[in-house]
């Protein structure tokens, strides 16, 4: 688990590795990742799954997670998000 | 949040009968706030198709309504509750006929079959080899991750009786047996989503 891109302001976040994994698990394991983060704390998701990029909008629209960068570099996109 | 109010209400009409003085009629302050929270949103599935093609999007669905705060629940009817029967029975049901049933139709969540060319077992097999390859997840690693994710559950009753299902049957996680009207009732509830897939 270590941070592929680290961008400055983001290294405190703790990364979910989810590349590989198909839709929905990459929304199903950061439902699951979000709870053991601290509200106001960041999580960051690593996923090559296409469709991520509306889902992990739709999901901090609909949690209220603050998504707060997202960012793509060879096939990996990167979300961070920050727990409300 | 009603319950202690409702018990206070109670409580306040029983002191008001023994003490005969009038009943407080004003509303407790508490009230107005439930309005202005934020609506739960729901989703409510009627799985009655115990198929491949269908048990997946069902579950699909489910984990990521569960994903994304919502309150899930999934009503399983007719073929839709055999794969909810545990993976390790093979022949359930009380008499000869409903032996003969789970006989053709193998139940549990790992022996799905196609709606379209299932081929004697080729096409769920030929699905198991491409979502292995894609890495898409299995039905029954769906199920235990919308079981963590607080999916709710419901046999439906009426089916149970008809296949011969007891509790021990079934996937710890299912919840108690239900009808119809508790399904509508869900599926009238606002802010709440319902698919009959």
């Amino acid at each position: 688990m270590t941070l592929t891109d680290p961008t400055p302001g983001t290294v405190n976040a703790t990364t979910l590795d989810a590349r590989g994994l198909k839709c929905p698990m990459p929304i199903v394991r950061t439902a699951q990742a979000i709870k053991n983060v601290a509200s106001g704390e960041l999580l960051e998701v690593l996923t090559t799954d296409p469709g991520a990029v509306a889902d992990f909008a739709a999901w901090s629209r609909s949690t209220g997670n603050e998504l707060v960068e997202q960012t793509i570099a060879d096939g990996v996109y990167r979300f961070v998000l920050r727990r409300k | 949040m009603t319950a202690p109010v409702a018990e206070r209400d109670l409580l306040g009409f029983l002191e008001a009968a023994v003490s005969e003085t009038p009943v407080e009629t004003t509303k407790p302050a508490v009230e107005p706030t439930v309005a202005s929270e934020t609506p739960v949103r729901q989703l409510v599935i009627i799985n009655w198709s115990g198929e491949f093609d269908r048990v997946m999007p069902t579950l699909i669905m489910a984990n990521a309504a569960a994903a994304m705060g919502y309150q899930t629940k999934v009503f399983t009817t007719f073929w839709g509750l055999l794969p909810f029967v545990k993976d390790q029975k093979r022949i359930v049901g009380e008499n000869f006929m409903q032996k003969m049933l789970t006989f053709m139709q193998r139940p549990g969540i790992s022996h799905l079959k196609t709606s379209k060319m299932n081929f004697l077992g080729m096409g769920p097999w030929m699905m198991g080899v491409l979502s292995r390859k894609y890495n898409i997840a299995s039905p029954k690693e769906l199920l235990e991750a919308a079981e963590a994710l607080g999916v709710e559950f419901m046999p439906c009753q009426m089916t149970m009786d008809m296949f011969g299902l007891k509790r021990e049957d079934m996937i710890e996680g299912l919840g108690e047996p239900v009808g119809a009207a508790t399904v509508l009732e869900l599926m009238t509830q606002p802010n709440t989503a319902s698919l009959f897939i």
